[in-house]
């Protein structure tokens, strides 16, 4: 359980500071969230140790409004840079020294700064625009020179004479509309750009105009695959935060539900990894078996994709009366089927140098871009919160964290697959136990949340998945952000896919396992 | 076993009985041509048609089963929407070497094509060098992707077709090799012979432990000849979306789509006829009313029985196998199976020298 005490620390001090804290072993920036303060700007970031996992939560803000700048971290922690550079564009604060300020997901021509309070959304101010955005191949950067004034620079990305192709939006690799600018030397990568925010929904931005119930809806539009770990996180934000009690039958309901859905999710992986590396026979054998989850999805929520289950307090509805034999002859029959993965992909000598010794990501580099999930496991770093910070039933249940110490794309692919058999195991040890119980704990009509800030993470399919809630005591929050699973591993591809190939950037993006509407909140 | 020359000889004394012979030969000419495009055509539908039927099998689908029975009427039905699809003009692109790429792909798989055996006196083209011209037609399609790729002006298009090029010239060196070594045991580079001499037995029995590794090589080579997977780097999918054809539409698109299927079958129809007896039935020394019986079965369907059989080798291996990369395409060609086919080529020599076959 993170506290949820924040440090506040004077702009000045911001850098040195930050530099201090990574100095003493807080070495995981787990979010940073750009706030609104209302007579300042400013930064919440949530900083871990990994060798003894102390949380800190600090927060910074600006001098004013008018010219809001704060020093980057990007130098300390490579989460940052994506980070930071959402908070330039949804913000408007300037970070003086990162390499890379355009907007991650707006456009550059876009007026204003959404996230902020006094934002005019007025469709005038905005309109939908008939011109092609230009890509832009340099990028400014803001720099304090000698004497201490800042001034704006230019970096260049590509070249003019580089070979520069397009991987996206529209593109059968990239798994959803992301875009990756690839400077290409024959087939090696030289250098990659990525590009978000294509399908940028502004979720954050809604949330605050919503109230805690409604706030729900829209979580499982973010990483669609982990669509029960999203919701379960923000229920159980939300619940910690205005000390809801939940019933065991709902932990053990959530904690089956979110295995499931990883299994979901880890079979999804596989086939289009496989179809990726063009193994389209394997395809169709996860999608094959990934149907028999939906199926038991759908008997209970209703859905199939959007599953809107969990809610706060409990869960929408009971169980179905099936769903225990279901849940059990499902493990029953994916079993056998794993092997026959393993059989027709996994022991291909194709496929194992498609994947071995490709895309390698060192620990460190994981640990400071805050790739997690079995991105971060399969280059040895113990990142599983189910692990680390225990939730719903997890503390109960035996299971292994799958760990790898190569970090290339084999690794993290058997990460992946083993832990579908651990997820199964801990679905086993849980589903004849379900305690009697309500399955949903009765709340107030509105929900209020004290005022303060909460922050709740759950482990999902491709990472820790993280919930802040800046709570002013009303009965919608002041600002909430999501954690995003897929930013940290799309801020990685860069660092893993240089000097790579380009049917490699394929495998890599296979391994990584992004999803993009979680990307783009 | 039927010669079919009895036909055509007896066609061409026909023809002559009120035609001057130019004029017959020149009609000959026509009609053996008309035949030739309506079979390839036909056998693109049908390899096609087989394609996703045995597709679908592996895995766990049905495959088409609306259209007409067993859904056999669904590729003349793509055939026809692919007849009737605009072909966009592209700007910046080259026109006219745009327009003639996909022509030289298919001129070269028809003349590839027209060199196949089929039945006895069935011969199109049938010379001496014959294997030579095979292999020499054969290699002008590669001149087809390269242009197209380039022409395009799509950098897709031009990294695959960098690929194709990479890839099709070193496996050539392979085929080459394999057939080489059967050439070696035949004696002959004519077709028509090379089928002659596997009447008592086939290349494959005759030349075992050399033929057979000829044979392992010569489908390896001719499966990345195609450009079918796990070798169909230049047009990978998930990698230049569809790689030198990226930007043609239409029928231009489906000409490279036919040749392809085609040139498949080609590849196989080769493998048939050089290690498998081609149109000769399957004897086995000694038994002869199993002989005589076999005989009975017409020269054709051995051949296509032989070649859809290899077919479905083919289909079965791109259908498993994933995707290789283009350095390690690279590698397998040039670190193995181009050694292994010189060790292999020396060693049919050895066993030819030293009468060691059967």
């Amino acid at each position: 359980m993170i506290s949820n005490e924040i440090i506040a620390i004077p702009v000045a001090e911001y850098h040195d500071r930050m530099q201090q804290l990574r100095n003493e072993g807080y070495d995981f920036l787990e979010s940073l969230t750009g706030m609104d303060w209302g007579d300042s700007l400013g930064v919440v970031c949530h900083l871990e140790s990994t060798t003894t996992g102390a949380h800190i939560v600090v927060k910074t803000a600006t001098e004013d409004r008018e010219h809001p700048e704060l020093p980057t971290v990007s130098d300390i922690w490579k989460a940052a840079e994506l980070n930071e550079r959402e908070v330039y564009g949804f913000f408007g604060v300037r970070f003086v020294g990162h390499p890379d300020m355009r907007r991650l997901f707006l456009r550059e021509d876009w007026v204003g700064y959404p996230l902020r309070k006094d934002y005019d959304a007025s469709p005038e101010v905005n309109p939908v625009r008939m011109t092609n955005e230009e890509t832009l191949d340099s990028t400014p950067t803001y720099q304090l020179n000698a004497d201490g004034k800042l001034e704006e620079k230019v970096n260049v990305i590509f070249e003019d004479g580089e070979y520069v192709i397009n991987i996206g939006p529209q593109h059968p690799a990239t798994h959803g509309v992301l875009r990756f600018r690839v400077s290409l030397e024959g087939e090696i990568i030289k250098k990659l750009d990525v590009n978000c925010g294509y399908i940028h929904r502004g979720i954050e931005k809604m949330c605050e105009s919503l109230t805690y119930p409604q706030t729900l809806a829209l979580t499982d539009r973010l990483d669609y695959l982990a669509a029960m770990h999203n919701r379960h996180a923000l229920c159980m934000c939300i619940e910690q935060a205005a000390g809801i009690e939940v019933s065991d039958r709902v932990q053990y309901i959530r904690t089956i539900m979110d295995e499931l859905q990883r299994i979901d999710s880890h079979l999804l992986f596989f086939s289009c990894l496989c179809m990726d590396l063009g193994a389209l026979t394997a395809f169709f054998y996860g999608f094959r078996d990934r149907e028999k989850i939906l199926d038991i999805f759908e008997g209970t929520c209703g859905g199939r994709l959007i599953l809107n289950y969990n809610t706060i307090g409990g869960v929408q509805a009971d169980i179905a009366p099936d769903f225990v034999r279901k849940v059990k002859e499902f493990i029953a029959y994916l079993r056998p089927q794993l092997k026959e993965y393993h059989d027709v992909f996994t022991n291909n000598v194709i496929a194992r140098q498609r994947l071995t010794g490709v895309g390698v990501l060192s620990r460190e580099d994981a640990i400071s871009f805050g790739a997690t999930g079995a991105t971060g496991r399969a280059a040895g770093w113990a990142c599983d919160v189910r692990k680390r910070m225990p939730y719903g039933v997890y503390d109960r249940v035996d299971f292994r964290e799958v760990l790898f110490t190569e970090g290339d794309c084999f690794a993290r692919y058997m990460v992946r697959m083993e832990e579908i058999e651990e997820s199964m195991r801990i679905i086993e040890q849980l589903i004849d136990n379900i305690p009697e119980g309500p399955y949903q704990t009765k709340t107030k009509p509105v929900i209020r949340i004290p005022e303060g800030s909460y922050y709740a993470a759950v482990e999902a399919s491709r990472g820790e998945f993280g919930v802040f809630i800046e709570s002013r005591g009303d009965k919608s929050p002041y600002r909430m952000k999501f954690r995003s699973t897929g930013l940290p591993l799309v801020s990685a591809i860069g660092t893993i896919a240089r000097g790579a190939k380009i049917a490699d950037l394929i495998a890599i993006g296979g391994t990584l396992d992004y999803v993009v509407p979680d990307i783009d909140r | 076993m039927f010669d079919f020359s009895i036909v055509t000889q007896w066609f061409h004394a026909l023809l002559l009985s009120f035609l001057p012979e130019g004029v017959a030969v020149f009609l000959e000419c026509v009609i053996i041509g008309l035949f030739l495009l309506l079979l390839y055509a036909l056998l693109a539908c049908a390899l096609i048609f087989m394609e996703r039927k045995v597709c679908a099998a592996y895995q766990c689908r049905l495959g088409p089963n609306r259209v007409g029975p067993w859904g056999i009427f669904q590729v003349f039905a793509d055939v026809l929407k692919m007849l009737t699809k605009e072909i966009i003009e592209i700007r910046h692109a080259d026109r006219l070497l745009y327009n003639l790429a996909p022509y030289i792909v298919v001129v070269a798989s028809v003349l590839a094509f027209s060199c196949l055996p089929i039945n006895k006196g069935m011969e199109i083209l049938d010379f001496h060098v014959g294997v030579f011209f095979m292999m020499a037609a054969s290699s002008i399609g590669v001149v087809g992707i390269l242009l197209a790729g380039w022409s395009s002006n799509n950098k897709y298009s031009l990294i695959g077709a960098m690929r194709s090029g990479a890839q099709m010239i070193s496996y050539e060196l392979s085929i080459g090799l394999s057939i080489m070594t059967v050439v070696m045991l035949t004696d002959t580079m004519q077709f028509s012979q090379i089928v002659e001499r596997q009447a008592d037995c086939w290349f494959i029995f005759k030349g075992h432990i050399p033929a057979l590794i000829a044979f392992v090589i010569y489908l390896i080579a001719g499966n990345a000849e195609t450009n079918r997977g796990p070798f169909d780097l230049p047009e990978a999918e998930s990698e230049l979306t569809a790689g030198y054809h990226t930007e043609y539409s239409g029928m231009h698109f489906g000409l490279f789509y036919v040749a392809e299927f085609v040139n498949m079958f080609i590849v196989a129809g080769m493998a048939a006829t050089i290690f498998l007896g081609g149109w000769m039935p399957f004897h086995i020394p000694g038994l002869d009313g199993f002989n005589a019986v076999m005989d009975y079965i017409p020269g054709f369907v051995w051949f296509f029985a032989k070649a859809f059989f290899v077919v479905f080798l083919l289909m079965w291996i791109k259908w498993t196998f994933p995707r290789l990369r283009v350095d390690q395409i690279l590698h397998l060609e040039w670190k193995y199976l181009v050694p292994i086919g010189l060790v292999n080529m020396l060693l049919m020599a050895v066993i030819v020298v030293f009468n060691w076959h059967f």
